[in-house]
C-alpha cells in the first residue's frame, strides 16, 4: 500500500485542513473545585487536563527551596487509555520524564516566580487522548490552569507543533503527520519570546526559518483562541458571583 | 470558514488497530468552472464551452470518470481530445492505492494546462461528503460518493448562465450506472461514450478491452487456475505456505520462469516455474505469490531454447503440446525448488513495444501482438487499422488476462513508425529500456550558461589559478565531451605533483533548478552506435583553452606513495588535447623533450607503479569485447567494425582517474558519513563461479575464487599452450560471474567494498558531463572544502538513497540499451555484408545448441542443431562436461569452430544473426 499522502496537490491535508490551519480548539477553565486552578482542553482529538496547586510552602524535601523565587514542579502523564493500544505504564517512563522537564523549563520562563520566594507551584498535566502535538496541548492546558489559579505570568504561553512536508510547513500536526520532522515551539506571543524550542528530527538549515515562521504564526493563532477562552470564563464567573 | 467535525474510524487488518482521525468539512472548496458565479475562486480550470462533439451528448459537458474507468482507460484519458474532466478526490485516492503508475500518469495529466483536468476535493466538501452506511462496502460507499458529487455538480452548475452545460458520469459498472440513472444523473458507459465521439474514431482502438466475466466463463473453457484472494495470500505468506517474489520470465523459453524470493536478510532463493499452467498468467516483473510443489515434482531448469511461434489458432491443443515440449528428464542433483503461481500481488505492466502478427483473415479485428521483449507473452488486441499497422512498430498496453484466454488482452496505444527503419528501431530501443530521450524543454535549456561565456572575477576569487601548469588531456579519438585533464610536475624536493582536473560542471548546474532535476532523472548518458548520442545534459562547455575545473592534486614520491592530497576548485589552461595514440607516440619518441611530453612520461611512470600495486592488492583485470563501428558519414550505415584497442596510455589515464575517485570517496565519506554518494561492487556469491570453474576444469585448470586476489592470480596463471586466446576467453567468462556495481548512500549501508578494484571505498568523480552521480560527488566535495554551500536534499539520506536507486536503474538500462544498439548495428552490418566465414570459440554448450563467440567481431551467436519441423541430428547432452554430442562429433567448451554468419530476417521484429557450422561439418548420419 502506498503511504499516506500528507499534503495533496490541492493543498489539503489528511483531515481536510490547509497547511496553516489549526485544529479546532475547545477549552474550559476551572473544571475541578479542589485544586487551585484547572483547565481542560481539546485540540482536535488530542485532549488534556491540567491541574495547578500553589503557590504553597515547599513540601517534601526542603533543600530544593529557592530563596529568591518559587520552584515549579511539573508532572506529565498519559492516561492508559489515551492511545489506540492500551498502555501499561501510564507514567514514569523516560518519555514522560523528559516531557515533565520540558514543561518545567517552559513555565519557569513564563511564570513570575520571583513573586513567590521559598514556595512551590505544582503543575500536573494528563493527556486523556493523544492524537499528535501532546506537548503543545499540555502547555496550552497548563497555561489556562495557571491563569485559573491566579498566578501571574508574563504572557500566555502558547505552544504549537509544526512539521515539514513537501517543502511546506504544516501547522498543528495530528498523529499521522507527526512521523516526519516536527518541531515544537512554546512562545510568549506578545513579545515574541521563545520559552521552549524542541526538535528531534533532522532538518536542513535552509528550511528552519520557514518552519519557525509557521510555528510563530500558529502560536499566535493559538493565543487568540486561549485569550477568548479566558475572557469567556471570566464573564461566566463574574455573572455567577453577581458582580 | 466553517469547520464541522465528524469522526472517521478506520480499521487496518493485520494487527487490527482502530484509528480515529478527524475529518474537517469545508465550505471553501470551489467547483473550478468558468461558468460558476457563486464560487469565490481565484482561477478556473474547467472551460466555459467545453466541446467534445459526441452523438450521445450534444451540449457542452464535463466528464466525471469513476475509479475503474481511470485505472483501465488512462490511455484514452491521456488523449489530447479528452478535456474538461473532473477528477474527484475519491477517485484519485482509490487510484493511488491501486496502481502507482496510473496515479503518476493521472497526476501528469492534471498538471497539464491544456487538458483542463480539475481535482475536486469532494471528501472534504460540506455538501458532498457522505458517511459509510452500516452494511455498505467501501467500494459501494465510494461509488455513492462519486454519484453524490456528480449530483452536486449538476445542481451547482444548473444556473442561468450555464447554457445547458451538463455533467456526465462515465462508468463501466452496470450497477453504478443504474443507480445513477435512478437519481437522474447523466451517465454513460465508457465504451459507448468514446464510440460516440465524432472527431476521433481511432480513439476506440485505445479503449481497453473490458470483459464481462460472467458471460465469458460459461462460454469458454477455463485454461488457468483461479488466483487466490489477497486475504488468503497474506495468511499464506505469513504462514510460510506461499512465497512472495518477483517474477522473471526466461528469455529463451516461454514456458519457464524464475521467481526470486527475498528471504531473511540478504539471501534470495530462486523458485523455478515451468509450464503455462504453473506460470498462471504472470508476466515478467510482476510480484507474485508462489506455492512450492512437492519435492518429487521438482524439475531442473531446462537448457532448451523455446520460442512461442505458434499461429494464433484456437487454444485446444495447448496442453498436450506443452507436455511434449517440456518432457525433460532431469537427474535428482540438478533439480531445484519448483512451484506454481497462486496469485499475483502486484502487476507491473507497462506499455510494450512490438509488432502486430498478420492475421489469417483480412477483415478480422482481433489480432495478436508480439512484444519486442521476448519475456513478455503475446497480447491479443482489437484494432481496425490492422492493415496499416502491420509493418509498423506499435505500442500496446495490457488490460487483463482472463482465465479462459491463452493470451492477455490489451489495446493499441500508439504507432512508432515503420519497422526496420533506423529511427524507429532506435526509438523502440530507447522506449524498451525506459531511457528518457525527449528533447530538452525550454525551461531546462534556459539554465544553460550563456554563450559566449567568460570567467568573472567572482569566479577567480574562490578558485586557484593553475593556468601556468602544463595540463593536457588524453582521450579516445573523436571524443567530444572531454571532461578530464592531467598534469605532472617535479617538485624541488624530488617528489612529484600530480593533478587530475575535472570539468567543474556543478558550477553550472545549480541544485534544484529544472536543468538539475532533468539531469537527475536521466542519470547517465546513453551512447548509441552511430550519431545517436543521447546526453544527460548537453552542456557545451567546449574545451576552451581556459576553463573552470575541479582539481585533485597529490604530492607523490617517486615510488608513487601519496604524501599529501588536496582538492580545490581551479582555473586551468590546457596546453594540448591528445588522443591515446598521440600520447603514446610522444612518450615513445625519445627526441621529444618538451614540457608536455615530460609530464606524460612522469605520469606514465607513476601509473605503472600504481597499477602494479593495485593488482597486488587483488584488483581484477577482466575482459569483455567492445566493438566499434566505422559509420558511413553519408548513410550512417555501419561499414566496418573493429574491437577497441587498448594502449598503455589508456591505462595511464584510467589509473589516475581511479586514484582521484578513491581519494574523493574517502574525503566525502569523512565529511558526510551519513549521506555520501559512493559506489560499491559486492563480492559475488560462490555459486556464481560455477560456470567458470567448469570451464577451467575442462582444460585441467583450477580457478581459486575465495578472494579477488586469488581469482586474479589464478586467472593470470591460466594459460594453455598453443591457445593464446584461452586466457581472454576465461576472463570473459569471469566477467559474467561478477555482480553489478551500484551507487549507494553511505548512511544506508555498511559494506563499502569495491570487489573489482579491490578498494575499500570508491565513488565516481571524474565524468560529471556524462554522469549525474559525479555532479553530486562534486557538490559534496565542494562543500567539504568550503567552496560551496550545502542544500537540503544533499544531506537527506533518504533522498540520496532514492537518487542512487534511480541512478542504478538508469545505469543498468543504459547499458542494456547500448548493447541492444550494438546488436542492431551488427545486424545492419551483416545485412549489407552477407555471409562471412569466421573462426570462433564455443563459449557455452546447451542442450540443443552451442553458443559461439567470434573474437574478430566480438559477436556472440547461437548455433542450433535441431530444426523446427524436420528431425534434427541425434543429440546427446552431457551435463558434466558440459559437452554435446552431435552425431559423431563432440562439442566442448572452448572448442574452435568455423561458422558462417548471415542475417535471418524471416521475423522482422527479431532479426537475428544466424550462425551455422562450417567446420567441423555435421551431417545427419545416413540411415
Amino acid at each position: 500500500m502506498a503511504g499516506l499522502e500528507l499534503l495533496s496537490d490541492q493543498g489539503y491535508r489528511l483531515d481536510g485542513r490547509k497547511a496553516t490551519e489549526l485544529r479546532k480548539v475547545q477549552a474550559r477553565m476551572g473544571v475541578f473545585a479542589q485544586a487551585d486552578g484547572s483547565a481542560y482542553i481539546e485540540q482536535g482529538n488530542t485532549k488534556a487536563l491540567a491541574v495547578v496547586y500553589g503557590p504553597h510552602e515547599m513540601r517534601g524535601s526542603r533543600n530544593r527551596t529557592l530563596h529568591d523565587r518559587a520552584v515549579i514542579n511539573c508532572q506529565y502523564s498519559m492516561a492508559t487509555f489515551s492511545t489506540a493500544e492500551r498502555k501499561r505504564r501510564p507514567h514514569g517512563d523516560r518519555k514522560s520524564t523528559e516531557m515533565s522537564l520540558h514543561l518545567k523549563q517552559t513555565f519557569e520562563a513564563a511564570v513570575m516566580t520571583q513573586l513567590y520566594p521559598r514556595s512551590q507551584i505544582d503543575i500536573y498535566v494528563k493527556v486523556l487522548q493523544a492524537d499528535g502535538g501532546n506537548y503543545s496541548v499540555c502547555v496550552n492546558a497548563a497555561t489556562l490552569a495557571i491563569i485559573d489559579a491566579g498566578i501571574p505570568m508574563r504572557d500566555y504561553v502558547c505552544a504549537c507543533t509544526v512539521g515539514f512536508v513537501d517543502e511546506t510547513p504544516l501547522a498543528d500536526l495530528c498523529f499521522a503527520e507527526e512521523s516526519g520532522s516536527s518541531l515544537a515551539l512554546a512562545l510568549l506571543p506578545r513579545g515574541g519570546q521563545i520559552a521552549l524550542l524542541q526538535m528531534d528530527a533532522q532538518l536542513h538549515q535552509d528550511h528552519l526559518e520557514a518552519l519557525m515562521d509557521a510555528a510563530m504564526t500558529a502560536c499566535k493563532g493559538v493565543s487568540k483562541v486561549l485569550d477568548e477562552v479566558v475572557r469567556r470564563h471570566l464573564q461566566e464567573v463574574s455573572v455567577l458571583t453577581g458582580e | 470558514m466553517l469547520k464541522s467535525k465528524t469522526f472517521v474510524k478506520k480499521t487496518r487488518s493485520g494487527g487490527v488497530m482502530k484509528i480515529v482521525r478527524e475529518h474537517y468539512l469545508r465550505d471553501d472548496i470551489w467547483c473550478g468552472s468558468e461558468i460558476c458565479t457563486e464560487c469565490k475562486q481565484e482561477s478556473t480550470v474547467l472551460q466555459k464551452d467545453s466541446c467534445i462533439e459526441s452523438d450521445l451528448c450534444s451540449s457542452p459537458h464535463y466528464l466525471v470518470p469513476d475509479t475503474n474507468v481511470v485505472l483501465h482507460q488512462i490511455d484514452v484519458l491521456e488523449d489530447p481530445l479528452i478535456r474538461n474532466v473532473i477528477i474527484l478526490q475519491t477517485v484519485l485516492q482509490e487510484v493511488r492505492h491501486r496502481s502507482a503508475p496510473v496515479y503518476k500518469r493521472l497526476k501528469d495529466i492534471i498538471h497539464e494546462k491544456e487538458k483542463h483536468f480539475y481535482t475536486f476535493t469532494n471528501e472534504h466538501h460540506r455538501d458532498t461528503f457522505i458517511e459509510r452506511e452500516p452494511g455498505e462496502s467501501a467500494n459501494d460507499r465510494n461509488d455513492r460518493a462519486i454519484r453524490v458529487a456528480v449530483k452536486w455538480y449538476s445542481h451547482h452548475l444548473d444556473t442561468a448562465e450555464s447554457d445547458g452545460l451538463k455533467v456526465v458520469l462515465i462508468t463501466n459498472d452496470q450497477g453504478n450506472k443504474e443507480k445513477a440513472e435512478e437519481s437522474g444523473l447523466l451517465v454513460y458507459k465508457c465504451e459507448d461514450y468514446i464510440k460516440s465521439l465524432l472527431a476521433n474514431p481511432e480513439l476506440v482502438d485505445r479503449l481497453a478491452l473490458t470483459n464481462d466475466e460472467t458471460k465469458d466463463i460459461s462460454s469458454s473453457k477455463v485454461l488457468f487456475p483461479e488466483h487466490l484472494p489477497l486475504s488468503r495470500i497474506q495468511m499464506g505468506i505469513k504462514g510460510g505456505t506461499f512465497l512472495q517474489g518477483t517474477f522473471r520470465a526466461s528469455r529463451d523459453n516461454y514456458l519457464e520462469a524464475t521467481v526470486f524470493v527475498q528471504g531473511e536478510g540478504e539471501e534470495t532463493t530462486e523458485v523455478i516455474l515451468q509450464g503455462l499452467h504453473n506460470l498462471n498468467r504472470a508476466i515478467h516483473q510482476d510480484v507474485v505469490a508462489v506455492q512450492l510443489l512437492p519435492r518429487e515434482e521438482w524439475v531442473a531448469p531446462s537448457s532448451v531454447v523455446l520460442l512461442d511461434e505458434r499461429e494464433a489458432k484456437d487454444e485446444d491443443d495447448t496442453e498436450e503440446e506443452e507436455k511434449e515440449k517440456m518432457k525433460i528428464i532431469a537427474d535428482d542433483a540438478a533439480r531445484k525448488p519448483t512451484g506454481k503461481v497462486v496469485a499475483i500481488i502486484k502487476r507491473n505492466w507497462r506499455p510494450f513495444c512490438g509488432m502486430l502478427n498478420s492475421s489469417l483473415i483480412k477483415e478480422s479485428t482481433r489480432h495478436l501482438f508480439t512484444p519486442a521483449d521476448r519475456r513478455v507473452p503475446r497480447i491479443r488486441i482489437e484494432t481496425r487499422q490492422a492493415a496499416a499497422l502491420l509493418s509498423q512498430r506499435i505500442m500496446v498496453a495490457i488490460d487483463g488476462w482472463p482465465r479462459h484466454s491463452r493470451y492477455p488482452h490489451g489495446h493499441f496505444v500508439r504507432s512508432l513508425g515503420a519497422a526496420g527503419d533506423k529511427e524507429t528501431e532506435t526509438e523502440v530501443l530507447l522506449l524498451e529500456h525506459d531511457v528518457p530521450h525527449q528533447d530538452f524543454s525550454q525551461a531546462v535549456l534556459s539554465f544553460l550558461p550563456k554563450m559566449p561565456w567568460s570567467i568573472t572575477p567572482e569566479d577567480m576569487a574562490v578558485r586557484e589559478d593553475l593556468r601556468a601548469l602544463t595540463v593536457c588531456s588524453v582521450d579516445p579519438p573523436g571524443c567530444t565531451d572531454i571532461d578530464d585533464a592531467l598534469h605532472c610536475k617535479t617538485l624541488e624536493n624530488g617528489n612529484f605533483e600530480v593533478g587530475v582536473h575535472i570539468a567543474d560542471v556543478s558550477h553550472f548546474i545549480r541544485p534544484g533548478n529544472a536543468l538539475d532535476l532533468e539531469a537527475a532523472n536521466r542519470g547517465t548518458t546513453v551512447y548509441l552506435c552511430g550519431r545517436n548520442v543521447i546526453k544527460v545534459i548537453l552542456i557545451l562547455i567546449l574545451f576552451l583553452h581556459t576553463r573552470l575545473a575541479f582539481s585533485s592534486i597529490w604530492e607523490m614520491d617517486d615510488k608513487a606513495n601519496i604524501v599529501k592530497t588536496r582538492f580545490t576548485k581551479s582555473v586551468i589552461n590546457s596546453k594540448a588535447s591528445l588522443t591515446y595514440a598521440e600520447a603514446q607516440l610522444r612518450i615513445d619518441d625519445t627526441n621529444m623533450n618538451d614540457d608536455i611530453t615530460n609530464s606524460l612520461r612522469g605520469l606514465n611512470k607513476l601509473a605503472k607503479i600504481l597499477k602494479r600495486r593495485r593488482i597486488e592488492k587483488g584488483a581484477l583485470t577482466l575482459s569483455s569485447l567492445e566493438v566499434r563501428f566505422h559509420i558511413d558519414s553519408e548513410t550512417h550505415d555501419p561499414i566496418d567494425l573493429q574491437t577497441k584497442e587498448l594502449m598503455e596510455t589508456n591505462s595511464m589515464v584510467e589509473e589516475f582517474m581511479l586514484l582521484a575517485n578513491i581519494s574523493v570517496a574517502q574525503k566525502i565519506y569523512d565529511e558526510f558519513s551519513e549521506c555520501a554518494l559512493l559506489r560499491k561492487h559486492p563480492a559475488p556469491p560462490p555459486s556464481n563461479y560455477d560456470i567458470l570453474n567448469k570451464a577451467a576444469q575442462s582444460k585441467g585448470l583450477a580457478i581459486h575464487t575465495d578472494s579477488a586476489k586469488a581469482l586474479a592470480d589464478s586467472l593470470d596463471m591460466a594459460k594453455v599452450d598453443g591457445f593464446p586466446y584461452f586466457n581472454t576467453l576465461l576472463r570473459i567468462l569471469a566477467t559474467r560471474c561478477m555482480m553489478q556495481a551500484v551507487y549507494f548512500c553511505s548512511g544506508m549501508d555498511s559494506n563499502f567494498h569495491h570487489y573489482g578494484l579491490a578498494s575499500p571505498i570508491y565513488t565516481h568523480f571524474t565524468s560529471p558531463i556524462r554522469r549525474y552521480s559525479d555532479i553530486m560527488v562534486h557538490r559534496m566535495l565542494a562543500v567539504s572544502i568550503g567552496a560551496d554551500c550545502t542544500y537540503p536534499d544533499l544531506t537527506d539520506k533518504h533522498k540520496q538513497s532514492a537518487l542512487c536507486n534511480n541512478l542504478n536503474y538508469r545505469h543498468k538500462m543504459s547499458q542494456y540499451a547500448q548493447r541492444a544498439s550494438v546488436a542492431f548495428h551488427t545486424q545492419l552490418f551483416f545485412k549489407s555484408r552477407g555471409i562471412v566465414n569466421e573462426e570462433g570459440f564455443i563459449l557455452f554448450v546447451r542442450k540443443n545448441a552451442i553458443i559461439v563467440l567470434i573474437p574478430k567481431f566480438g559477436l556472440e551467436g547461437t548455433v542450433f542443431f535441431d530444426n523446427k519441423d524436420k528431425t534434427g541430428p541425434k543429440l546427446v547432452f552431457d551435463e558434466e562436461g558440459p559437452s554435446l554430442m552431435v552425431e559423431q562429433h563432440i562439442f566442448k567448451i572452448f572448442d574452435k569452430v568455423k561458422v558462417t554468419i548471415s542475417l535471418d530476417d524471416s521475423n522482422v521484429q527479431h532479426q537475428k544473426i544466424r550462425m551455422s557450422l562450417v567446420e567441423p561439418e555435421v551431417k545427419p548420419a545416413l540411415v
